[in-house]
């Protein structure tokens, strides 16, 4: 019968996943993609190997010079000397938390001003070439001026907030304004106001964005923090890696950016992990 | 070719509430840089407690802008509406609009979205839900309340839809081609649930289309619209004597000899001729 037409093409779809026992072929071609998925995490695994071997054999044969690049050897007792006198979790803490705050406030000042332009288009219209060269600028240059107005530790906060927040403002503004018109009229047929419109169509049919302007964001606030504590502060990777450079200690250097580059992975993966988990509900 | 009708139809059934709807000269005009079009001109015409009237008009005629003005989310012109003597001036709860697509809400589940409405509009929530729940089930969706709509199909969403609008228990229902999204075996199928439903609530319709034969055989009244600026061209009450006892269904209306004259009617009428 037509009327059961829909019902039926649910089935079929569903049913896919439950077929009873896998036939040959496909047993293989299972195994296949498992072992494909295998080869790439050994592949991943060799390639960082090898760039750690050949930085070492390249520094000790002297090929480089190992005062100006270390070596991992070399910079494995500093990592677990640093790691004994306390201060690099305390660095990596200070570092950590302050890209926490700016990516916080940064994402919350963004989301909000963004709605600010969704609401007025007049605001959009006249705010737009602002943003586009705020935006466009090397918020870098501001980092001795914040240094000034803000102390030591706020403008580290600041700068992480500069660096990311005009991004933000336009990822999740373009975000909004990508939402199909017709559910903004769906909800209008129904008698709503423009705050619910707003709440209960706009922002949670943004979701897929704001988790992408996230993952934009850490890495941004990130960048912003470790400049930020480059000119100013007394704690964070920032600070010791312009502290190890000037007292030449290229070992504590090295090991503070992979320190940094750990810390950025773990805060990246978490993120990803959390948008994966999220996203799922708001596919169609 | 009629005069504006006034159909006496059977009292709403039970359940549902109904009212008249009246468009009186309505017209509609919009500015660009470059000109003024007149989209709609003096439009007048009277739907009845639980009559079910269809529009229909070559793209461009104004109908589904029409529809926009008896919602209340687009002011005319010129003239106004109104719904059960009032005048229509924005939104109502009075009136469900459904749209060409289902629109609904990825986040929200299938209960979730029919109770959009009563959300919007602060109604009792346990009551809406009864409501909702009660709707979801005749449409078919009873054992889909908690899934999400990305595990349904075209034809699925759009009986969510329909809960959706008749969930607030508007008294008018609009329908803007509400299956144009929609294959051909499954707007068939649709059609006769939603005239099923429609009517067991006993609601005025309002059915934009150019589908001739979506016109006919789900509506009692054809209102033909001219090309821009858009005037009612002609009206056609539609009866089929050879079903006396009852109305049709529309998969059945399609099948009996009055629907083909109706069809070479409106064809001739709506003067179709493609453009290069």
């Amino acid at each position: 019968m037509v009327t059961n037409t829909p019902a039926t093409t649910l089935r079929s779809t569903v049913g896919d996943s439950s077929a009873a026992s896998p036939s040959p072929a496909y047993a293989a071609w299972l195994r296949g993609e498992a072992r494909r998925a295998n080869l790439i995490t050994l592949t991943r695994a060799i390639l960082l190997l090898a760039a750690l071997v050949l930085w070492e054999v390249l520094a000790r044969t002297h090929v480089v010079n190992p005062m100006l690049t270390s070596y991992p050897s070399a910079v494995w007792p500093t990592f677990l000397e640093l790691l004994r006198t306390g201060d690099l979790l305390g660095h990596t803490w200070a570092t950590f938390q302050a890209t926490l705050v700016g990516f916080t406030v940064s994402m919350a000042l963004g989301v909000a001003v963004a709605a600010v332009l969704w609401w007025s288009g007049f605001a959009y219209k006249v705010l737009d070439p602002f943003l586009v060269v705020a935006n466009a600028m090397p918020k870098i240059a501001f980092v001795p001026i914040f240094y000034i107005w803000l102390g030591s530790e706020y403008s580290v906060y600041g700068m992480a907030v500069a660096i990311s927040v005009f991004i933000t403002i336009m990822v999740v503004f373009e975000g909004f304004r990508g939402i199909d018109p017709n559910k903004i009229k769906l909800a209008l047929t129904l008698g709503a106001s423009k705050w619910q419109i707003l709440t209960m169509v706009v922002l949670p049919g943004s979701v897929p964005t704001l988790l992408a302007a996230l993952k934009v964001n850490i890495g941004l606030a990130l960048v912003g923090v470790i400049v930020g504590e480059f000119q100013s502060a007394s704690e964070g990777l920032g600070f010791l890696i312009i502290n190890g450079s000037q007292v030449f200690k290229l070992n504590i250097v090295m090991t503070a950016i992979v320190v940094l580059a750990l810390l950025s992975g773990i805060m990246y993966l978490a993120i990803a992990h959390f948008e994966k988990a999220t996203v799922r509900r708001y596919s169609s | 070719m009629m005069a504006d009708t006034v159909l006496e139809r059977p009292a709403a059934g039970p359940r549902g509430s109904s009212q008249r709807i009246e468009i009186d000269k309505v017209s509609l005009r919009y500015f660009t840089r470059q000109a003024e079009i007149l989209a709609l001109s003096g439009i007048s015409l009277t739907i009845e407690p639980g009559e079910f009237v269809s529009l229909i008009g070559q793209s461009g005629c104004g109908k589904s802008t029409l529809l926009s003005i008896i919602a209340g989310i687009l002011p005319p012109s010129d003239g106004e509406v109104r719904v059960g003597g009032k005048t229509v001036a924005a939104p109502s709860p009075r009136i469900g609009y459904m749209l060409q697509q289902d629109y609904l809400f990825e986040w929200r589940t299938i209960l979730d979205n029919a109770l959009l409405g009563a959300e919007i509009q602060k109604r009792d929530m346990k009551e809406a839900r009864d409501r909702a729940v009660r709707l979801l089930e005749k449409c078919g969706m009873g054992h889909f309340l908690d899934q999400y709509p990305r595990a349904l199909s075209g034809g699925m969403r759009q009986r969510v839809a329909l809960a959706r609008t008749l969930a607030t228990d508007p008294d008018v229902v609009l329908l803007d081609e509400p299956f144009s999204a929609l294959d051909s075996q499954t707007r068939l199928a649709i059609a006769d649930e939603v005239v099923d439903v429609l009517r067991g609530e006993g609601k005025s319709v309002v059915l934009v289309t150019h589908d001739i034969g979506e016109a006919i055989s789900m509506t009692d009244r054809v209102v033909v619209l001219s090309r821009r600026p858009g005037r009612i061209k002609s009206q056609h009450r539609i009866v089929f004597p050879s079903m006396p006892d009852r109305r049709p269904t529309p998969f059945e209306a399609r099948g009996l000899p009055e629907f083909n004259e109706y069809f070479n009617t409106l064809w001739d009428e709506l003067d179709v001729h493609v453009e290069g």
